[in-house]
């Protein structure tokens, strides 16, 4: 077991070569994309190059969950919740550069840098679930945004793109505001931005202190507006549904995800001694995320919409994790979080398949008689829509996502029996829409124009397969992904 | 002088809030975020001369971070002015359930 001294700036340097090696690739890559003409082989290219890349970021996050090092106190973490949460939006990051190699040739859009600010967001998420302080977290948020905001609105011919992106722009910055006053009066009332550091003091500080209760409200509004829980949920449906297909995926799981590591991190590291001040703000939250987001989806008919009502549904079940504190909590939201980006990135891939050219097939009725057209596509989307659900065997990985989670609730310190009942039970509401899809793509008539759909580009069979398979494989040996998870808590410093 | 001081932050935050919410034109909803922003920082200058150098660090990283997340949303903006040739959210709404 190797120790690193943050102290020392050397061993800080070590501690980020993860983040510090994506950075300077991307900026490598940057420049090559910049270089020259514009082209879809250029564009091309520079996806495969980017890939590459996430592969070896991989091996290198790999290598240091190998060394299983620990860190003295300083502004960045590692332990094993870290280096899992990089691996998964990793994986995230490679699946959506695969998916928009496909998808930008097709709707023509040429520029190659649009790998490169994926990775540059990605690398502001590996930050950001490392950050130990609140400095780090509010750059690591930055990094991230600021590289989303222009992805979104990445196909500039189109006006519902631009709009999307306009409102994400000034929806994110307004959020961040929040944060922003958030991390100030928490630093008002402890003296310091170190995460360790807030968590000796808001004890001795008085946990009514009224700097540090509306610090806190204030960082649940932040993080709440980035996870898209419910009431801060507005914007999650119009920029989900304007930005690119694959950049949408990409804020479904990748953003959300990222956004949520750093909040349960903040949230179990700094302020677990005031649990009772922040319990009954959370636990509403949670609540009214499940119940408002699966009443909405219900009624989506577009199918980009109803999948962001979906994401936010499922940030209620993310936020229950938080609320069951401790290594339950930490390895069941990591096991979550995969289950939820692999089905993620399988739908949307269906969905970039079956819109066509200029996203013109989005509706869910376009998915009518699908099984008869695309069997293998129907029924890859019949696993996505059942792991979102949470569906015994068929749905895989998902239905042990549930239950962990469950678990997790009722095991917590403090058991959380109503939030699970509310779990199950708006879990049950879910499947009313996510079975409605199935019902369509198997029950009804074709009904679209041109019955036929374009063949789907060779890296996006790969990810819509790759899904499928993991899921199901998954859903029957959950074990090495139990076994993960469970070995990745967050371990704070001198507790 | 702490105290007046978070108090002119709490106010200046408030009223970018309030601009946010209630002003329709997408350039002046941007200049109320950057006023909130800057309040903030106001709060962080305040509180370090008890503190410590901790927050004046902040605030430049805040700053930074202002400037490029201006140049990113300025980009948006002149984005969707081309498409519409307005930048009043009221005219901006193709995107509804």
């Amino acid at each position: 077991m190797t120790k690193f001294d943050l102290s020392i700036p050397s061993q800080l340097t070590a501690a980020l070569a993860p983040d510090i090696f994506l950075m300077a690739g991307a900026m490598v890559l940057l420049l090559w994309a910049a270089w020259g003409r514009e082209s879809v082989a250029r564009q091309r290219a520079v996806g495969v190059a980017s890939m590459v890349l996430c592969v070896l970021v991989a091996a290198v996050v790999g290598y240091f969950m190998w060394l299983d090092a620990t860190v003295g106190p300083g502004p960045i973490a590692m332990d094993g919740f870290r280096w899992t949460a990089d691996l998964i939006l990793l994986l995230a990051t490679f699946a959506t550069i695969a998916l928009s190699m496909d998808y930008n040739e097709r709707e023509g859009i040429t520029a190659a840098e649009s790998h490169v600010l994926l990775l540059l967001a990605t690398s502001g998420m590996m930050v950001l679930v490392s950050a130990r302080d609140l400095i780090i977290v509010f750059l690591g948020v930055e990094i991230m945004s600021v590289a989303v905001y222009i992805l979104a609105g990445l196909n500039r011919r189109s006006d519902r793109a631009a709009e999307g992106a306009l409102k994400y722009f000034l929806l994110g910055a307004f959020s961040t505001c929040f944060l922003l006053y958030g991390i100030a009066l928490v630093y008002g009332a402890t003296g310091s931005t170190n995460l360790t550091e807030i968590g000796e003091r808001v004890v001795g500080n008085g946990a009514g202190n009224p700097m540090l209760l509306i610090g806190m409200a204030l960082l649940v509004v932040g993080f709440g507006f980035k996870v898209a829980a419910v009431p801060f949920h507005m914007w999650a449906p119009d920029v989900y549904e304007g930005a690119p297909t694959p950049v949408t995926a990409y804020m479904a799981a990748a953003v959300k995800a990222a956004s949520f590591a750093s909040f349960l991190r903040v949230w179990m590291e700094a302020f677990p001694d005031v649990f009772v001040q922040w319990h009954y703000a959370i636990w509403w939250v949670a609540a009214i995320t499940m119940v408002v987001g699966n009443l909405v989806a219900l009624a989506q008919k577009n199918i980009k919409r109803m999948l962001a009502y979906s994401s936010i549904a499922h940030a209620g079940y993310l936020l229950v994790a938080i609320l069951a504190r401790g290594n339950l909590g930490s390895s069941a939201f990591l096991f979550y979080l995969f289950a939820y980006t692999l089905a993620t990135f399988g739908a949307f891939a269906v969905v970039v398949v079956l819109s066509d050219r200029g996203d013109r097939y989005l509706k869910i009725e376009d998915y009518a008689g699908l099984w008869t057209v695309r069997p293998w596509l129907a029924g890859s989307m019949a696993v996505f829509m059942l792991a979102l659900l949470g569906f015994p065997i068929f749905g895989g990985i998902g239905f042990f996502a549930k239950w962990y989670m469950l678990q997790a609730a009722l095991d917590s310190i403090t058991p959380l029996t109503n939030l699970a009942v509310l779990l199950v039970l708006t879990s049950v509401i879910s499947a009313g829409y996510y079975l409605h899809v199935v019902l369509v793509m198997f029950m009804k008539p074709v009904s679209r124009a041109e019955s036929e759909p374009q063949l789907a580009g060779r890296l996006t069979q790969w990810v819509i397969a790759a899904a499928a398979v993991l899921i199901l494989v998954f859903g029957i040996f959950p074990d090495p992904v139990v076994r993960l998870a469970r070995s990745s808590v967050i371990v704070p410093i001198g507790r | 002088m702490l105290a007046e001081a978070l108090a002119l932050s709490a106010a200046l935050f408030t009223i970018g809030v309030v601009g946010v919410l209630i002003r329709r034109n997408a350039i002046i909803i941007f200049m109320c975020v950057e006023l909130m922003l800057n309040a903030v920082n106001l709060s962080f200058v305040a509180l370090s001369r008890y503190y410590g150098a901790d927050g004046q660090v902040f605030v430049f990283f805040v700053m930074t971070v202002a400037a490029a997340e201006a140049a990113v949303g300025l980009a948006i903006i002149i984005s969707i002015f081309r498409h519409r040739k307005t930048v009043n959210l009221q005219n901006i709404n193709l995107l509804r359930g």
